[in-house]
């Protein structure tokens, strides 16, 4: 029996599953032969009052049950996470092209899809306000504009030496999970209602269907086992079907089941938040920046969703690895007539900090300098230094600084100032195409912006044969969690990881979680799990030590066994010990993260428990004749503390890395003028394909000797930070494109229309000049 | 005539009686079968989760040895848009069949398992399947070849690298034996089926609302197109297959050709290649390498392995699309297409064949029946670029191909076929005159530029806008200009197997205009 160790590359607990196409996903799970399916009736408008919805011709379709509107309800016609604006059924109202308005109940999903088109709908077109100009313009907000910072900036502003202006537009992104939405109900007794879903967040299914049915929580139960990819679209994005599904079982007293197709999944569901941020920074000669105001605009769509705990995100990583005396933030959130941009990997963290690297990168340029002397002239000072605990502009002092040694050691490792030299001069010489080479760092901070929210449960059993059952509140998403949270606790035990099970997440067994989001999975649910190891094993020690003439405190478990001194009984006996012993082996343990704050109202806190870092250097070539790009080389550098498991850790950095560097070049979302998303399926909306990734990538694990903080044996969260290390390809292609003119100005998504479009401007400009 | 199908499923015979034609492979594995390993991420083609492998008895087994198995011919396939007819007598192996005896994983298996290349797991049947396909067909350890073996499989957590180190672990190794026999068992199969293909027993489904016919000679695919003009002509359901699943469209009449020998052959004289219209883009690429080896790249970018596998060259032209990749190619070379009426065969130059945006010059009762590619002469070359968001696997926003014969480092005659600037696929007729005699030292003259804009006004799509594609095909000519000066197709910021990106770095001078 192998004993489990922490910082093993064990391999994801389902990799022989899914490899064999045994892996279960909600569309898989075995489903009764008298299941109903169901499809979705979407808007065509935009912005519009529904005149009449007629659904005749679709109950006449062949195989057709019943169609379900918002009049089916019986409770509260909501899927929202937080603000109860997100009907589930648009009722007398559409607020965005692809709004649920109605759901076909059929024997079959083809009968369902087939019938859905059927429907009559007239509308009263209303004023649609689809972009960020267009709310802006018309002030079409979800609430005032929230700011935070200097009181006094246009005065710190005139003090500087040099002010520069600038704006940058960054584009939204699909999710693309490969795994759509899906949601299966089952009838229980009575009015129960048993639900499994691909969701990141079964304790909201749980309270959002159990208040549409008018339903006390308790009569719902929600599973999860696994999710094909989550990356925050399934954060709140799964409530809708959920919904859906549990209403047709209401109303037919039949399992049903809602799986979005592609086209429905684009069009129903929000994507990541496209932003404008404008900025003004006062900097001196020497690449100091001594204050910055930022203005932060999102697009949010029609209702708020989560997007005020990502505005905030945003906002409080305006500033990413630079200590800047002083600093205001603005933020807009924009109302539109589009789907309700939602959660998604960063949350608002890559926008806020990809303006940061924009504006460093344009101080440079007109300071004909590195970048990288801006970066390290303003960076936050490092643990070990003296000056370490420099306030964030929200109030936290960063105290466990790591970005300045990363950096020299990456520079060293990537060879960057030699590279850059060689690009350079190779651009002299260049006609047709460009070289370029950036540089980020990322500094992200770990905890919910809610403080609330940073608590977890964990649910524990020792059976009698040594075999170990656990539940935890987190969810399954394919970023290794069960994995390593059963590393966690098979090291507790001193057992082997296979002697750990961890069965589907439910509500039944760990209640009133969070959801599975802002990177935090491991260490809630691994400390939560921990917790509850800790509690078994006392009793167990407690009982067992006096047996064998041993104190409680010296009982060891390691090696499969429990030792008492140089005497051992096998951690199966001395479960079964136990048991004969009437000794309760089962247990539930719970964490709330320590020491974090945060005031809303104030605009002050420390509402990070701990930052994660990284350092990221990037190489793009770029043609100039058609402006296609491509990624040369990156080396990553990434702090995941002391790692739980380096396999799994280094595929959420090369991974995370990847889809960053889509969501900047080839991700491009567009609407067309009436609101309808013109890229609603692969063939239109282009995520990174295998060619894509750099032909040379390195990635290593900083060593930073742990955590300062005390988390789950010092390890560090590794979901979304690594995503921004992709920032790095932006510095790469604007030095590319610089030495055409003048300092490029790039918008992101940088595809290949908008880097020849801009390397064509900045050509005009130079020839006219 | 025969109204079931049956094939071969992880190693055991299937007869259907009663499916409904238009039943897509992954629906029918899924929802009939209950083998849910293999996925639906998109139901369009495009990212490959449903990805399966099929084997046919190889018509040209000297080709393309399959692990010691020269008579078969494995390739993957998307399941999502393949319809349940066209495996009949085939052989198909799911994710659920990989594995050996006792549950003993395939070598493609164990090396994602080992390489961490799963995380969500939801596209992971669909790389194991195309991985699976590449072993069988031959891994060379080359980065190169995996990206193109993976083109058409999206994975959204591992951003790849962990995938592409599986496979190139597997690079040179040969099968398990139980592996191999399982090849033989499936090679014993398709010997039976071909030995029993005869007129009479071709494949005619008629259920009450919709028929599906099969035939496997050209005579009763005539017949057949004469009786039914309305019927809709199914070669590999790379287009078709996305009405039913995406368009939920009620095909009332198939008529499949790839049963179809004879369109399946292709042809090879001194002055052309001739090419049946079932030849898929796989099959055709392999034979014209040679002829056109500017072509290379466009082939290698057109859809992905699992669409150039099913998709066939006569489609992509057949169907008309305006942004189809193969039809401007075509169009420089001056392909002539023959179509089919009832046995009567009448010839016309591809560029009369489109005649609006989808409408084709195709009578009632014709079928396309090949191409016919007039080789490249002393001094003629074909250049072929695609401009698009991503590199693989997806459509054209821009592509141009040029024909173009040089004499003396002028250009003296040229071709140009344009996909995605018009409607149909078409000529600039215009810039073609105002290139002639061009000097290929000189930079691209004014007139060409003001030419171009007289042969095309593109819409602006979400793929890109009407100023872009402006911009870029003028850029393309310069491009093409600059290759054909330098006599090779070095210019290429992607690695086809022609290209070095050292070459890049060209000094070539460029005119004032270009700035």
């Amino acid at each position: 029996m192998r004993e489990s160790h922490l910082k093993a590359s064990d391999r994801h607990d389902s990799a022989a599953l899914y490899v064999t196409g045994q892996a279960r996903f909600t569309d898989d799970l075995p489903f009764p032969a008298d299941g109903l399916h169901i499809a979705l009736g979407l808007s065509d408008k935009a912005h519009a009052l529904i005149t009449s919805c007629d659904v005749t011709a679709c109950l006449a379709s062949p195989g057709v049950v019943t169609v379900l509107t918002a009049a089916d309800i019986p409770g509260v016609n909501d899927a929202s996470p937080v603000a109860g604006d997100d009907p589930v059924f648009a009722d007398g109202k559409v607020e965005y092209h692809g709004q649920a308005i109605f759901a076909v109940v059929a024997e079959s999903a083809k009968a369902a899809r087939m019938a859905v088109h059927q429907a009559h709908v007239t509308y009263e077109d209303l004023p649609a306000c689809l972009t960020i100009d267009d709310a802006l313009r018309e002030n079409h907000l979800l609430e005032a504009p929230y700011t935070i910072g200097c009181d006094d900036i246009d005065a710190k502003l005139h003090d500087a030496p040099h002010l520069l202006t600038g704006q940058i537009d960054i584009g939204g992104q699909e999710h693309f999970y490969l795994e759509g939405q899906a949601a299966m109900a089952s009838p229980g007794e009575a009015e129960d209602i048993f639900l499994q879903v691909s969701s990141q967040h079964p304790t909201e299914v749980q309270h959002k269907v159990a208040r549409a049915l008018g339903l006390a929580y308790h009569a719902v139960t929600v599973e999860v086992r696994r999710m094909g990819g989550g990356f925050g679209g399934k954060e709140s994005q799964g409530n809708l079907p959920a919904i859906v599904a549990a209403l047709a079982v209401k109303k037919t007293g039949r399992p049903a089941k809602l799986v979005y197709d592609r086209d429905e999944d684009m069009r129903v569901t929000g994507k990541r938040h496209d932003l404008r941020i404008s900025y003004r920074v006062g900097y001196d000669d020497t690449g100091r920046i001594l204050a910055m105001d930022v203005d932060q605009a999102l697009r949010c769509g029609m209702s708020f969703d989560l997007s005020q705990a990502i505005a905030e995100r945003a906002m409080l990583h305006a500033e990413n690895c630079y200590f800047i005396q002083d600093v205001r933030v603005t933020s807009r959130l924009c109302r539109t007539h589009t789907p309700s941009n939602t959660a998604f990997r960063g949350f608002g963290g890559p926008q806020g900090m990809l303006g940061m690297e924009r504006i460093i990168d344009e101080v440079a340029a007109h300071l004909d300098v590195d970048p990288m002397q801006v970066r390290q002239r303003n960076y936050y000072a490092d643990h070990d230094e003296a000056d370490a605990g420099q306030p964030t502009p929200y109030g936290q002092p960063v105290k466990d600084g790591l970005i300045k040694a990363m950096t020299t050691d990456l520079l060293a490792s990537s060879d960057y100032y030699a590279r850059r030299k060689d690009i350079e001069a190779f651009n002299r010489n260049a006609t047709w195409c460009r070289k370029g080479i950036g540089f980020s760092p990322v500094k992200f901070g770990i905890s919910f912006n809610k403080t609330f929210l940073n608590q977890a449960g964990a649910l524990l059993h020792i059976y009698t044969d040594g075999s170990v059952h656990l539940n935890h509140g987190g969810t399954e998403m394919g970023q290794g969690l069960y994995t390593k949270v059963r590393q966690i606790c098979a090291r507790a035990f001193g057992i082997a990881d296979d002697m750990v099970k961890i069965t589907a997440t439910t509500t039944g067994k760990v209640p009133n979680t969070s959801a599975t989001a802002a990177s935090s999975g491991t260490d809630l649910n691994g400390m939560a799990t921990a917790n509850a190891a800790a509690t078994l094993k006392t009793r167990m020690a407690e009982y067992l030590a006096p047996l064998y003439q041993s104190d409680p405190a010296a009982v060891r478990f390691h090696d499969g066994k429990l030792w008492f001194g140089d005497a051992s009984i096998s951690f199966a006996e001395a479960a079964m010990q136990c048991w004969q012993g009437r000794v309760s082996l089962s247990a539930t343990g719970f964490y709330a993260t320590p020491d974090i704050h945060w005031d809303r109202e104030a605009k002050k806190g420390s509402p990070f428990y701990y930052f994660a870092y990284g350092a990221a250097v990037t190489e793009v070539v770029v043609d100039l004749l058609t402006g296609e790009s491509r990624v040369e080389r990156a080396d990553i550098l990434h702090d995941a503390g002391a790692s739980l498991n380096p396999a799994i850790d280094l595929g959420q950095i090369e991974g995370g890395y990847i889809q960053g560097l889509g969501w900047l070049t080839t991700e491009e979302v567009v609407y067309g003028t009436d609101g309808k998303l013109l890229t609603h399926a692969p063939s239109t909306y282009k995520i990174p394909a295998c060619s894509d990734r750099p032909k040379q990538i390195s990635v290593s694990l900083y060593d930073s000797g742990g955590n300062l903080s005390d988390t789950i044996h010092k390890s560090k969260a590794v979901g979304e930070p690594p995503f921004m290390l992709a920032i790095s390809v932006y510095g790469a292609m604007s030095h590319a494109l610089k030495g055409l003119g003048d300092y490029p100005k790039l918008n992101t998504p940088m595809t290949a229309e908008h880097l020849l479009m801009t390397a064509n401007r900045l050509r005009a400009k130079r020839a006219s000049d | 005539m025969r109204t079931n199908i049956s094939f071969f499923l992880n190693g055991v015979e299937q007869i259907v009686e009663d499916a409904r034609p238009d039943t897509t492979l992954l629906n029918w594995l899924r929802l009939e079968k209950g083998l849910s390993g293999t996925k639906e991420g998109c139901a369009e083609g495009d990212c490959g989760a449903c990805t399966v492998v099929v084997a046919e008895a190889n018509l040209n087994p000297q080709k393309k040895p399959l692990m010691g198995m020269p008579q078969i011919k494995a390739r993957a396939v998307n399941a999502c848009i393949l319809f349940l007819p066209m495996l009949d007598g085939l052989s198909v192996t799911t994710v659920e069949g990989l594995a050996g005896p006792d549950g003993a994983l395939h070598p493609v298996q164990e090396a994602i398992i080992t390489h961490h290349g799963a995380q969500c797991g939801f596209c992971t049947p669909g790389f194991v399947m195309s991985l699976y396909a590449g072993f069988l067909n031959g891994l060379d350890g080359s980065e190169e070849q995996i990206n193109h073996l993976f083109a058409g499989n999206l994975c959204r957590c591992t951003g790849y690298g962990p995938l592409v180190k599986a496979a190139l672990s597997l690079a040179h190794q040969t099968p398990p034996e139980w592996a191999s026999r399982r090849l033989e068992a499936e090679w014993h199969y398709l010997q039976s089926t071909s030995a029993a293909k005869t007129p009479d027993t071709d494949l005619a489904i008629e259920t009450k609302d919709q028929a599906f016919y099969a035939p496997t000679s050209l005579e009763a695919l005539a017949r057949l197109s004469e009786t039914f003009p309305d019927a809709t002509f199914l070669a590999g359901a790379t287009d078709i297959g996305l009405w039913v699943t995406k368009q939920h469209r009620q095909i009332a009449r198939f008529i499949s050709i790839g049963r179809v020998a004879a369109l399946k052959e292709i042809s090879k004289t001194e002055t052309q290649i001739i090419i049946g219209a079932g030849v898929s883009h796989s099959d055709a690429m392999v034979a014209l390498a040679d002829a056109y080896p500017g072509l290379a790249e466009v082939w290698l970018r057109f859809g992905s392995m699992q669409v150039r596998n099913s998709g066939t060259v006569g489609g992509n032209i057949a169907n008309g699309s305006p942004i189809g990749d193969m039809s401007p190619c075509l169009l420089a070379l001056d392909a002539v297409i023959t179509l089919n009426k009832g046995d009567k065969r009448r010839q016309m130059p591809l560029k009369d064949f489109f005649i609006a945006y989808g409408k084709q010059a195709r009578q009632e009762g014709e079928f396309l029946e090949n191409l016919i590619l007039p080789r490249c002469g002393e001094a003629e070359h074909l250049y072929a670029y695609k401009i698009s968001k991503r590199f693989d696997q997806d459509i054209s926003a821009v592509l141009m191909a040029a024909w173009v014969k040089q004499d003396q480092g002028q250009i003296k005659k040229l071709r140009l076929g344009f996909g995605g600037m018009a409607a149909t696929p078409s000529r600039a007729l215009r810039t073609e005159s105002a290139l002639l005699g061009h000097d290929l030292s000189q930079p691209l003259p004014e007139a060409a530029i003001s030419a171009l804009a007289k042969d095309f006004q593109p819409i602006s799509d979400m793929r890109a806008s009407a100023e872009y594609r402006m911009a870029v095909a003028e850029n393309l000519l310069r491009k093409m200009l600059l290759e054909a000066a330098a006599d090779d197709v070095g210019m290429r910021l992607y690695s086809s197997p022609l290209v070095q990106p050292d070459r890049l770095t060209s000094t070539t001078p460029i005119g004032a205009s270009d700035a």
